[in-house]
């Protein structure tokens, strides 16, 4: 099955500066990172803020410009942010906002701006708009008696669901949430992840899942991969990567999640803050903190490798541990 | 069927909902102000039937007659002309100057803010120098340079007038719509493919309206002062046309003998300015529903 978005070895690099006239110094926000999203599929993104998870999201929709790689989206190329082949290609991929109330026009009911995608795109007669629009509120789950409300008459979990309605509307092929549920109540974060993911399956959407919360990413998404300042250090499926994480970065990540009715003991808990992305360590960017780390993982940087069925990791210790094993197995 | 439900509930919050709250709290200073600014745009647009006298007609016999006379109810001036009608005539004049100017130069600020914030760059520099040249330049001195060379008309008074505190709105504008760019509303409608006139027009126009509508309110009586101060130096309105200022500089020579002449146009420029900002405030609260 070709790929529905496909990304390779997406380069951002952001420059910033210090004082008035200091030096500017490059941040590698996305650095080098390929990933494919097929129809239907959902991939997970993972880590800390700071990792570049968001700026990826944006890259993926061709609001930021990839400044090396590039994006292919059902096999073409991503044209260029603000182009009327841009704006076009916006019915097939819908942003998820983290923040709806920032993200939702404040003088407008929600009726309107869930509306607006099919008045944007000509999609609709008008005459049919407002049943559509009724379909999507239903859809998400939002009362009919809400319709005429402005966004700051809405609670936290409305305006998101009203956000994913308008997100929805022109039935896109690729829905990119970013943090979608991370500023919600965590009663209302499970309702709104089972609406995306009842929508998802409903109408096939391919999803990228950018979230810092695991428990959410391992409810929705069927591939999870890992960022770790710029970089995938390891992508899986969802079911393995949580159940065995490989990279020390993962692991970290997973023993994390505290689990009802397991001992905090055995867990293993990350020193230190992430670094400066302006100040990338030398060698792999986790060595300061990976409990692991040997001379290699200080001066040569791993690739992303393949560790097993459709899984790779980008770490020394785990591909040599994964070789070591062949050759056991081998001698066996 | 769940469309006509829609449409059904969404109404009552349109229109009516507005009128309603409108009759509910009206304070009664925004009361008189509407009132009298009602009973203004009346007076300007019927100005011809409302006069009782020509502009010009003298009645040499009751020269600096004191206004409550039964003849000329705001008395008369040194060539025996009506004041009242003068006074309704100069109403008509001094409004179309000021709503003409004021629309003129919020239209034109606001459209240059845009296009500064759409396209940065050169654009930018270049309104952002433009308006701090207009601010440097004293407005008076280029009013007289301009009306010394064309000779004054109205249509030349109320273009002049148009410039005046247009840079105002250009960076009032041109920063609302940054910083709108900035926050999420109008970067999601762009997200969702709006062309950038839909996103200026409908998303980024409506949530900067309020600051725009307060700085109107602000440039409205400064434009009738500006025309009045221009037509007192003798180089707006010409005689025998009559506008508020030109009535105040004229009826200065007459301050301790028939002050009448004098206050009546002037408590009519106070009374508006003041309506006008009154009810400005009032409307730009009305206008936020995140504020009703």
């Amino acid at each position: 099955m070709n790929p529905l978005i496909e990304a390779n070895d997406l380069l951002r690099i952001y420059e910033t500066r210090r004082g008035l006239f200091g030096r500017t110094s490059p941040v590698r926000a996305v650095d080098g990172v390929s990933l494919a999203v097929v129809q239907g599929e959902t991939l997970g993104i993972v880590g800390e803020s700071g990792s570049g998870k968001s700026t990826l999201g944006r890259m993926l929709l061709g609001i930021d410009p990839a400044q090396a790689g590039e994006v292919r989206f059902s096999g073409r190329p991503m044209p260029k942010s603000g182009t009327a082949e841009w704006r076009a290609l916006r019915a097939k991929m819908q942003l998820v906002y983290q923040d709806p109330l920032a993200a939702l026009d404040r003088r407008l009911t929600i009726t309107a701006q869930i509306g607006e995608p099919l008045e944007i795109h000509r999609m609709i007669p008008k005459e049919h708009r407002a049943a559509r629009v009724a379909e999507l509120m239903a859809a998400v789950g939002l009362r009919p008696d809400q319709a005429g409300r402005f966004p700051h008459e809405l609670s936290g979990g409305q305006r998101q669901r009203a956000v994913i309605a308008r997100a929805l509307a022109s039935r896109p092929k690729l829905l990119v949430c970013d943090e979608p549920v991370s500023a919600l109540d965590v009663s209302i974060q499970a309702q709104v992840v089972n609406v995306l993911r009842d929508l998802q399956e409903q109408n096939g959407i391919a999803m990228v899942f950018i979230s810092h919360d695991l428990k959410v990413v391992r409810n929705i998404a069927d591939r999870v991969a890992v960022m770790y300042l710029g970089r995938i250090v390891e992508e899986a499926s969802s079911d393995v990567i949580f159940q065995s994480p490989q990279h020390p970065y993962t692991k970290a990540l997973v023993s994390s999640v505290p689990v009802p009715g397991k001992p905090l003991e055995g867990r293993m808990i990350l020193q230190g803050e992430p670094p400066n992305p302006a100040e990338r360590p030398s060698g792999c960017a986790f060595h300061p903190r990976c409990p692991l780390a040997r001379d290699i993982c200080r001066t040569s940087v791993p690739a992303l490798r393949q560790i097993g069925s459709g899984r790779t990791a980008a770490c020394h210790i785990v591909a040599g541990e994964a070789a070591s094993i062949e050759t056991l197995r081998r001698r066996a | 069927m769940a469309s006509v439900d829609v449409t059904e509930r969404a109404s009552p919050g349109g229109l009516r909902g507005f009128t309603a709250s409108l009759r509910r709290k009206m304070p009664i200073s925004v009361a008189f102000g509407v009132f009298w600014l009602a009973a203004m745009v009346a007076i300007a647009l019927f100005a011809g039937y409302l006069r009782p006298y020509d502009i010009t007609a003298m009645d040499l016999t009751s020269r600096l007659s004191s206004p409550g006379a039964f003849k000329h109810w705001l008395g008369t001036d040194e060539l025996g002309r009506d004041v009242l009608s003068r006074l309704i005539q100069s109403i008509r004049v001094s409004l179309i100057i000021a709503f003409g100017a004021t629309i003129l130069s919020a239209v034109f600020g606001t459209t240059l803010g845009f296009a500064a914030a759409r396209f940065r760059g050169m654009v930018e520099h270049l309104v952002l120098v433009l308006a701090d040249f207009q601010a440097a330049l004293p407005f008076l001195i280029m009013s007289l340079a301009v009306l010394a060379f064309f000779g004054s008309s109205m249509m030349l008074l109320v273009c002049l007038m148009g410039f005046y505190g247009w840079e105002r709105y250009a960076r009032i504008a041109r920063g609302l719509a940054i910083s709108a760019g900035a926050q999420g509303y109008a970067a999601a409608v762009v997200q969702l493919g709006a062309t950038p006139a839909r996103v200026y027009l409908r998303h980024i126009l409506p949530n900067v309206a309020s600051t725009l509508i307060v700085s109107m309110t602000l440039t409205f009586p400064e434009i009738i002062l500006m025309e009045s101060g221009l037509s007192f130096l003798g180089l707006g309105v010409q005689p025998p046309e009559t506008s508020l200022g030109n009535m105040v500089g004229f009826g200065r020579e007459y301050l301790t003998r028939a002050p009448w002449i004098m206050l009546a146009p002037a408590a009519v420029i106070m009374l508006t300015t003041l309506s006008i900002s009154l009810v400005g405030d009032w409307l730009r609260d009305k206008l936020d529903p995140t504020l009703r």
